[in-house]
């Protein structure tokens, strides 16, 4: 309990806020670190979870490669990268990218299964291309389990990002691995508090998001009845 | 209910109690208790940092004693040093590999600096009283300021005064603790007046990100043991600091009171033969060879004529 105290009292103490280890400068990298991780990892996992959403084809290999990714030590995979392209922004980038990868990918991909067949048919049998398909039809209404993906994915990469100080200066990792190793427990639990409270920040804003990005005429229906998700597929095959 | 409660209780009890009974029993009846044992048959406990190079040193005093015929128990890669210095205190383990300078100052914050003698000096006074260390080797393994034999050569850099020359700016690379430690960036501002441009953390305490780091040129100046084979191996040079900004940290063993006089002499035997070039060597066979702790410290006794 005084430990956490301390630890309040650290990130409190104003001479924590000026300087190049000032916290805000430290949550900001922190962010547009994880940020752009996330958005690197969805620019490589949407289209490729769409397209086997879409044809149904590679569902297996899909799996097998992101349960193989996510078994892959990030630390580990750091260090590796570190090892080839040297230290800074780099290394952690890419290990935290493989870490991010595989819930959107799996996000995207269960969006489209998701969705009930007949409603992908009707579309196909009013005349709607299969690009017109994906666009009208699957994306948004595959888009709340997306979101899912990007928020379990976002969540990750903000609690990993603090590796990204192993090899860089930048990020709330950098007190925990200083107060780690100088016994400045304050600092490292402070540091911890920051990025606890960073992932829940963003958790409360895409359950937001995931809320309202459901279409209208769907409300409530792939939200509330989750089942639905491995179930109506393969049923309808 | 209550009473087949209470009968279950007693029942545990008296269980708990005859283990204990037996196993006081156990340990009176302990053929290596001291008292009933023989000169030199008794057990020594060895113990060793999670650091390959310690551990290798360990091996070799394990090894040497068992020579000697002493009973060994290995306990070896415990942890650094807040995880095993109680564990030494409390006289669960009977030598420890030590380094004299980062010893001192985990025992006396404000320790001053000094020669490899005045370490070891204050180093004896320091310890608690059932504790000793016996003779320091030559051989040490201590904290340095390197840079890469390049930028040495660019700038004529010899020692780290010399670092003044520099008209680059020098970026600093380790561990996150070395912002801060004594001898850190802030010293070598305050101390030499060097101009440092930056602090870049490297967390592998000077390991091969550390290295890497430094050849491709992105670091300047990092923090490496000297006893580290990859000093020789990647170009690197250890700037000399004739002021001793890092405290002398030669190799000692750290006893307790169970070492007797003939165990101290075999220690001190083994001491006496690890010069200063020594440990970049048997290091290079873990590093370089992947050998093993115990082969390594089998070839290196056998070489000279201890074992």
């Amino acid at each position: 309990m005084n430990l956490f105290a301390s630890a309040i009292d650290w990130i409190l103490d104003p001479a924590n806020y000026v300087g190049l280890n000032a916290i805000p400068l430290r949550i900001g990298q922190h962010l547009v670190f994880s940020l752009v991780t996330v958005v690197i990892a969805s620019v490589i996992a949407i289209p490729l979870g769409y397209l086997i959403g879409h044809t149904g084809r590679g569902r297996g290999l899909a799996v097998t490669t992101s349960g193989g990714l996510r078994a892959i030590p990030t630390l580990g995979l750091l260090t590796l990268v570190a090892l080839w392209v040297g230290i800074g922004v780099v290394a952690p980038y890419v290990a935290l990218t493989v870490l991010a990868i595989p819930p959107i990918l799996a996000g995207a991909y269960t969006g489209f299964e998701a969705i009930d067949r007949r409603t992908v048919d009707a579309a196909r049998a009013v005349g709607m291309s299969e690009l017109q398909i994906v666009r009208k039809v699957e994306v948004p209404l595959g888009l709340p389990l997306l979101i899912g993906g990007l928020r379990s994915a976002t969540l990750q990469v903000v609690a990993t990002a603090t590796l990204a100080a192993y090899v860089a200066d930048i990020g709330l990792g950098r007190y925990l691995f200083s107060g780690l190793k100088t016994r400045d427990y304050a600092e490292m639990l402070g540091g911890s508090i920051l990025v606890i409270l960073l992932a829940l920040a963003l958790e409360g804003i895409f359950a937001l998001i995931q809320r309202f990005v459901v279409p209208r005429g769907v409300s409530g229906r792939l939200a509330s009845t989750p089942t639905t998700r491995t179930g109506s597929p393969a049923a309808a095959r | 209910m209550f009473t087949h409660t209470r009968g279950r209780l007693a029942l545990v009890s008296a269980v708990a109690v005859g283990a204990v009974v037996a196993l006081a029993g156990c340990a009176s009846g302990d053929p290596l208790d001291e008292g009933t044992s023989a000169e030199g048959s008794e057990t020594l406990v060895v113990g060793s940092q999670d650091y390959y190079s310690n551990e290798i040193i360990a091996e070799i005093y394990a090894q040497a004693l068992e020579n000697g015929g002493f009973t060994v128990e290995r306990q070896f890669r415990i942890g650094q040093r807040e995880a095993y210095l109680p564990e030494i205190e409390s006289g669960s383990i009977d030598v420890f590999p030590e380094y004299t300078g980062s010893l001192l100052q985990a025992l006396d914050a404000d320790a001053p600096g000094g020669t490899a003698d005045e370490v070891y000096s204050a180093l004896e006074a320091a310890l608690p009283a059932e504790l000793s260390v016996l003779d320091r080797a030559e051989a040490s393994d201590q904290n340095s300021w390197t840079v890469t034999q390049a930028f040495a050569d660019t700038y004529g850099l010899t020692d780290i005064a010399s670092l003044t020359e520099v008209t680059e700016p020098i970026t600093v690379g380790g561990n996150s603790e070395l912002e801060t430690r004594p001898y850190g960036p802030t010293a070598l501002k305050e101390t030499y007046g060097i101009e440092i441009a930056g602090f870049t953390p490297v967390e592998d305490s000077g390991g091969p990100l550390t290295v890497k780091a430094l050849v491709d040129n992105k670091i300047q100046l990092a923090n490496i043991y000297t006893a580290d084979p990859n000093i020789a191996s990647n170009d690197l040079i250890a700037l000399e600091d004739p002021d001793g900004l890092f405290l002398p940290d030669n190799v000692v063993p750290v006893v307790s009171d169970k070492v007797d006089d003939s165990a101290a002499e075999i220690l001190n035997e083994v001491s006496a033969a690890l010069g200063a070039d020594t440990l970049v060597a048997l290091n290079a066979q873990s590093v370089n060879d992947q050998a093993a702790a115990d082969t390594i410290a089998t070839d290196w006794l056998t070489e000279q004529g201890l074992i």
